[in-house]
Parts: structure tokens; sequence; C-alpha cells
């Protein structure tokens, strides 16, 4: 390769992200740990709330609370492997854009959180789950779904970022994530409500917009400020 | 060279009185000027309080990250001791905005908390999420670093605040009273006056303890070159870990 030319942000994205599905791929740590934890923590719910079958708000938040927790297992994971093993400083040596690590680790997180997501709530639908959602509601699902993980991963990748440079960051990751994910739970659980409810019911695009609006600012918030984060 | 620089804080004293003044004036004012409210009596006087006290916190939050985007910016220390005093008094302030509201709801309500009032469960969490400004000061070492993730912080956390009222309030009905409609309020004009007056005082009363925490924090600094410089050593002393902002005596 000529070295005149940097690599473009887009080739340097994707071969960190393919970089970040190969680590998953031959040494399962993140996803198989989170979908762990999903599927032990329904059964906790199944135990905690004493109740074989869940529906409406109570599904909706049962599920969002194992999701959103879940998240957190995998916020945590982010920037750990990089910062032990130099990754960090290799990035920042390569003459490529900085935000192409943010959007490769986002996506990779995102990809991650929508395989979660999907493997969780066919756990949950099959154990917990009183009504049996139709196909359109199953399609419903997978947008709020998608939509709360865009926003989840945005704001977890700059979690992640703050945290890993300081000394307690599996404190700090819990603390700084969890308000900013409030926003996030409110509009999933209420979107998800009447999906998982006994007579079922559509889709509120008001909560979707509110979604949408979250991963916007956050986005945009995310890519203004990634910059001052990797600095070093 | 330390010597020929003016002290901090000398010219707080006209601050720090008139804010006394108007804190003191608009005490007097919700007490015994504005009338008693029909619905909810004697107890209404709360607001006076509890309302000056939320939109101070939520100013100085706001100040917080624009001083973080300032610093961010220029590089520049001082703006960094702005963004955390603003953001260290904006959680004080916040922590009597939770209290009183809470009365007032014990007042209003017969409860100590009502889930169903949108602003005050917002603010709640946004108490929550500015609460790990000070952990996360305090966990990262390097003063340069510290001040940079906390800008960062600062900035996240101001945008987050109007997101987050977004979704509380599309979540839950409302009821909370709107003391300051669009239209420009439904406050009679007695009860207007108490309410700006106690604005200004609250308002007052913030910028004059912000002030005078940043003196006394330049006044350690400088009192610590001092300290040095007669004792002969030189260098930068770290003088252990702190959230608070290291702040550079030139």
């Amino acid at each position: 390769m000529s070295a005149s030319r940097p690599p473009s942000t887009l080739a340097a994205t994707s071969a960190v992200l393919a970089k970040e599905l190969r680590l998953e791929r031959r040494a399962p740590q993140t996803l198989t740990a989170m979908a762990l934890f999903s599927a032990t923590a329904i059964v906790i719910f199944h135990f905690a709330l004493g109740r074989d079958e869940v529906s409406g708000a109570l599904a909706s938040g049962v599920l969002w609370v194992t999701l959103t927790l879940a998240a957190l297992l995998g916020i945590g994971r982010v920037f750990v492997a990089d910062s032990e093993e130099g990754g960090l400083d290799g990035f920042l040596l390569a003459p490529v854009e900085r935000s192409a690590l943010l959007i490769a680790k986002a996506l990779s997180l995102l990809i991650f959180l929508i395989g979660v997501g999907a493997l969780t709530s066919l756990i949950f639908a099959v154990l917990l789950l009183g009504p049996t959602p139709s196909v359109t509601q199953w399609g419903s699902l997978a947008i709020v779904i998608v939509l709360a993980d865009i926003g989840i991963a945005l704001v977890g990748t700059l979690v992640a970022a703050i945290a890993i440079q300081t000394r307690t960051r599996d404190l700090i990751t819990s603390i700084l994530a969890l308000p900013l994910l409030i926003p996030v739970l409110i509009g999933a659980t209420r979107a998800c409500e009447p999906l998982l409810s006994v007579g079922g019911g559509g889709l509120a695009t008001r909560w979707l917009m509110m979604l949408g609006l979250y991963d916007l600012v956050f986005g945009l918030l995310a890519y203004a400020l990634f910059d001052y984060l990797i600095e070093d | 060279m330390t010597t020929t620089k003016p002290l901090y804080g000398r010219r707080l004293t006209g601050l720090a009185i008139a804010t006394a003044v108007v804190v003191t004036a608009s005490i007097g004012l919700a007490f015994f000027y504005a009338p008693i409210e029909v619905d909810q009596g004697f107890s209404q006087k709360i607001f006076y309080i509890h309302v000056p006290l939320a939109i101070v916190t939520l100013g100085g939050f706001v100040f917080g990250g624009i001083f973080g985007v300032q610093y961010l910016r220029t590089g520049e220390s001082r703006h960094d001791l702005r963004s955390y005093t603003a953001i260290h008094q904006g959680l004080i302030f916040c922590i009597g905005a939770l209290i009183t509201g809470s009365i007032w709801a014990k007042a209003a309500w017969g409860q100590w908390w009502v889930w169903d009032e949108p602003t005050l469960v917002s603010f709640l969490i946004v108490f929550l999420l500015y609460c790990t400004y000070q952990p996360l000061r305090f966990s990262i070492e390097d003063p340069e670093r510290q001040a940079r993730y906390a800008a960062v912080f600062a900035i996240v956390a101001g945008v987050f605040v109007p997101v987050n009222f977004i979704a509380v309030r599309l979540a839950s009905p409302l009821i909370h009273p709107r003391v300051l409609g669009s239209s420009g309020g439904s406050l009679p004009n007695d009860m207007r006056i108490a309410f700006y007056s106690a604005l200004l005082g609250a308002t007052l009363l913030f910028i004059t303890i912000c002030k005078y925490e940043m003196a006394s924090k330049n006044n350690r600094a400088q009192l610590a070159a001092l300290r040095r410089s007669i004792s002969g050593e030189s260098g930068d002393i770290s003088t252990g870990r702190s959230a608070a902002p290291k702040i550079s005596p030139s």
C-alpha cells in the first residue's frame, strides 16, 4: 500500500468493526455473558414476582430491566480489551479519523445488543410471557428494540470511553449509564406495553419518535465529543 | 509575583450585602405581601422557595455545560473551575428543591412523594445523574484529563436535562400546578411580584455562593504556592487526589 494516502474513515471503521466481531467469534465473551445474564434474570424475575406468567406493563418492565442491565455488562467491556492490550495506543498512532473508533465500537455494541435483545425476547416469550404476540407485534417489538438499542449503544460507547480512563471504571459505568438511559427505558417500556398485553395492541408512534429523538441527539453529541475522550 | 496579585473575593462584599437584602425582602414579600392562596392555603408559600430553587438549579446545570464547552474550546482552567462550581452548587440547590418539593407534595397531596408529577420525577433523575459528577472527577487522577472528562460530562448531562424532561412529561399525566403558563402566567399581580423577587433572591444567592467558592479555591491555591516558595520547594507538589479542579496560581 502506498504510504501517501491514509485510509478513509469508512475503511478504518469497517476494519475496527471486523476486528471486534472476529474477537467475539474466536473467544466469545461479551455476547455469551449478556445472553446468560438475561436468561438468568428472567428466571430470577419468575421467583421474585412469584408469577408464572406476566403481561402488559409488568411484562414490558421485566423485559426492559433485563435488557438494560444486560446492556451494562456489554458497555463495561467496550474498551477493556483495547485498553489492556494497547489497542487504543495503536489506533491513535494510525492516521485515521478518531470518530471511526466511535462508530465501529457503537456498531459492534449495537450488534451485540440486538442479538441479545432478540434472544432474550424469545426466551422471555417461552418462559414468562402470558399472551402470545402476533407476527405484527413481533415486528413492532423488533422496531422498538432496534431503536432503543441504537440509543443504548451510542450513550454506552460514550460512557465506556469516559469510564475506561477512571480507576473505578465498573462503578462509574453503572452509575453514569443508568440515569442517562432512563429516557430510553421510558420510551421502550411504554412502546412495548400494548404489544405484550392480553388483548394486544398496536405501536404508538410518539414513543418511537421519542426514541428516535434521543438517538439523534445523543448520536450527534457523541460524535462531537468523542475526540476529546481519546486525545492522549 | 503572587503578592502583587489582588486577593480574590475582595469585591464580593457588595454582592453579599445585596443578596442578603433581596433574600430577606423576598421572604418578607412572600409571607406578608402575597395573599394566601385559596385552594392550598398557607402551605402554598413554599412555592416561593421551591420554584426559584428549581429554576436556579437548572440554570446552574446549564451554565455548567456552557463552561464545559468553553473549557474544551480554550483549555483554560478557569472555565473548568466555573463549570465545577456551577454544578457543585447546582447539586446543593437541587437537594433543596427536592426536599421543598417533597414537603409541598405532602401538604398538597398528602404524600411525601408522587410519581405522577413529571417535574419532580425529572428532578430526581437529573439529581441522580449529577451525583456522579464528583465520583467521576475523583476517580481520574491526572488533573488535565480530569478537567477534560468533567467538561464532557457537563455537556452530556446539560443536553440530557431537556431530553429527560420531555420523556418524563410524555410518560405521565399533567397535574403539576402551572405557575407560569406560556401565555405569560396565571399568577395574580401581587403573587407575581413576590415570586419574581424570590427568583431574583435565589439567583443572587447562587451567584454569591459560587463566587465565594471560586474565591476560596483560588486563595487556597495561592496560599499553597506561597508556602512552597517560603519553604524553598519548587515544582508542582500534588496535595493528594481531589475532585476539585486544580488551579495553577499564575
